[in-house]
């Protein structure tokens, strides 16, 4: 068995920020281990444009972002293994991988951080009833398959979810000369960023219906022929009297990502039901003492920028346990979103001597307007944020400085709510 | 008499546009100035970024992505995509390299994807 001072599983946005940061800050022993043939991990089939505002203020494709961190991989003469699947992790962490070149092998490693990233929802999770077809494929396969094999998934498309993924796979079909008949979205509200909805849907008049949803599927030949869509109420149930039926031979699904959090299970690091990634304190440490997580493994973003942030800090805080730069944790601190937030991440503060500043990350259950994000440590308000509207789609970040951080002591709690002046 | 989302932020505000007189603009439904900015470019000059793949030849990889190097006019995007049509690109190819000089008003197509050269 090889023994390595850190192990960094995907080599996508995540997994190549956290390994930059963690060689800047005197890391020098790693590999980063990457199941597909090429880094960058989704970014390469991301071809549209809109990444890298916040990072490198200005705007490049999904390619050109994943290509920029590469370079400073490169550039620091990181090690890392293409074609290499990890298929088991331990909590003492030794990280188990496969590849064609080397067969199976094991690494002992000081810490590891995994970077493994988010799944699609496929059809089986929110129980479509109807034909078994083909034809129905996830935004994000479709997407695969046009931008990088270009392939083409169906000819007449009705995209079911109004994500992101979604409405830029309903631009991309279109420009491809397919006709996509409709996006169906259950909510009364997108989960996509307007600039999404206007310029991949309204541009080319495709229309978007809310409060909808498919309730089934029909196939000639074992091929999608049509799906049924209708209304649902206030309960999200289907009112069937408003079903309607639209011939097309193709149905994107865009319902949603999971973080992917198998090899995490393994190691039996604790997960969090809301966020479906692992429960982790201010460094990015999971449950497990070594093991760290970072990325939409941890938490979906809506923004590679974020996961970019997110995944440095995590790389220097592996850094820093590697290299006891710190002093031991002697507790912690939870952090619980109220009143509307949904969730915070990192759900606690671990308490050393580190007062490094903390970014806290939250999403909100419900779209409201004019609210105040407020920070309370122990009923005080510590830090807040005004915002004219904050929905469910977009992440909201508040930032406790040294000061706030160094306030912050064990037997306390520090609780996110929302003042919420009005809702939608 | 046009309807507009403004792109701005989450707002999204829903904002109608006079456009009768194209001297003066009138815009309605705004909060802040940033959606009479938008709404006036959209209604007078809408442009859009164009991005694609295209096949590439003599690499590992089958496609690279592409772009055009500035927005061009709403209108022309379907010409636009026409010409990407025509293009196949041989390995090897860098970011930034020019795939099809001049396809739209002076805005070069240029690759976002780099394929290296099989020996």
């Amino acid at each position: 068995m090889k023994n390595c001072d850190l192990v960094i599983i995907g080599g996508g946005p995540a997994g190549l920020a956290a390994a930059v940061a963690a060689h800047d800050a005197g890391v020098k022993d790693l590999v980063i281990l990457e199941r597909e043939p090429t880094l960058g991990g989704i970014l390469n089939q991301c071809i549209h444009n809109g990444f890298g505002l916040h990072t490198f203020k200005e705007e490049l494709t999904g390619p050109e972002y994943a290509a920029r961190f590469e370079q400073m991989a490169y550039d620091r003469n990181l090690n890392y293994k293409l074609g290499s699947t990890v298929i088991n992790v331990t909590k003492d962490r030794v990280v188990t991988y496969v590849s064609e070149e080397e067969g199976l092998q094991k690494i002992s490693a000081k810490a590891v951080i995994l970077t493994c990233g988010c799944r699609e929802r496929p059809r089986g999770a929110i129980n479509i009833p109807g034909a078994r077809a083909a034809g129905i494929f996830s935004a994000g396969t479709a997407q695969k398959l046009v931008n990088i094999q270009g392939l083409m998934p169906g000819k007449e498309v009705v995209i079911l979810g109004s994500g992101d993924i979604g409405l830029i796979m309903a631009r991309r079909m279109t420009f491809e000369g397919a006709k996509v008949k409709a996006v169906v979205e259950l909510m009364p509200y997108s989960s996509g960023l307007n600039r999404n909805i206007v310029q991949c849907l309204n541009d080319f008049n495709i229309p978007l219906k809310f409060s909808h949803t498919v309730v089934d599927i029909k196939a000639t030949d074992g091929r999608v022929s049509s799906v049924v869509i209708a209304q649902v109420d206030d309960k999200l149930r289907p009112i069937m009297e408003t079903a309607e039926e639209i011939a097309c031979d193709t149905l994107l699904l865009s319902v949603g990502l999971l973080p992917e959090n198998e090899l995490a299970s393994y190691a039996d690091v604790e997960i969090s039901p809301i966020t479906n990634g692992a429960i982790v304190d201010d460094r990015m440490m999971t449950s497990v003492e070594g093991i760290f997580e970072c990325g939409n493994v941890l938490h979906v973003h809506d923004l590679v920028d974020y996961v970019s942030e997110e995944s440095a800090h995590a790389g220097r805080c592996a850094a820093s346990y590697i290299l006891s730069q710190n002093s031991k944790v002697t507790g912690y601190v939870p952090t619980v979103g109220t009143n509307g937030v949904r969730y915070v991440v990192p759900q606690k503060i671990a308490k050393n001597d580190s007062v490094e500043p903390i970014s806290l990350r939250m999403r909100v259950g419900n779209v409201y307007k004019n609210v105040e994000i407020a920070v309370l440590l122990d009923g005080e308000k510590v830090a807040s944020r005004k915002k004219q509207i904050v929905t469910p789609g977009e992440m909201e970040t508040i930032v406790l400085n040294s000061e706030i951080v160094a306030k912050v002591k064990i037997g306390k709690q520090l609780e996110v709510t929302l003042n919420v002046g009005g809702t939608k | 008499m046009k309807e507009l989302i403004c792109i701005n932020c989450p707002l999204g505000c829903r904002m109608n546009v006079d456009d009768s007189n194209i001297e003066d603009i009138k815009v309605t439904g705004n909060t802040c100035l940033r959606g009479v900015k938008y709404a006036v470019s959209e209604v007078t000059a809408p442009k859009r970024m164009v991005t694609s793949s295209v096949p590439v030849t003599g690499s590992s990889v089958s496609r690279v992505s592409v772009k055009t190097t500035n927005p061009v006019p709403k209108e022309k995007i379907f010409d636009v995509l026409k010409l990407i049509k025509k293009v196949h690109a041989k390995a090897p190819v860098a970011i930034g390299t020019v795939l099809y000089p001049n396809i739209c008003d002076g805005v070069d197509l240029v690759a976002t994807s780099g394929a290296t050269k099989l020996d």
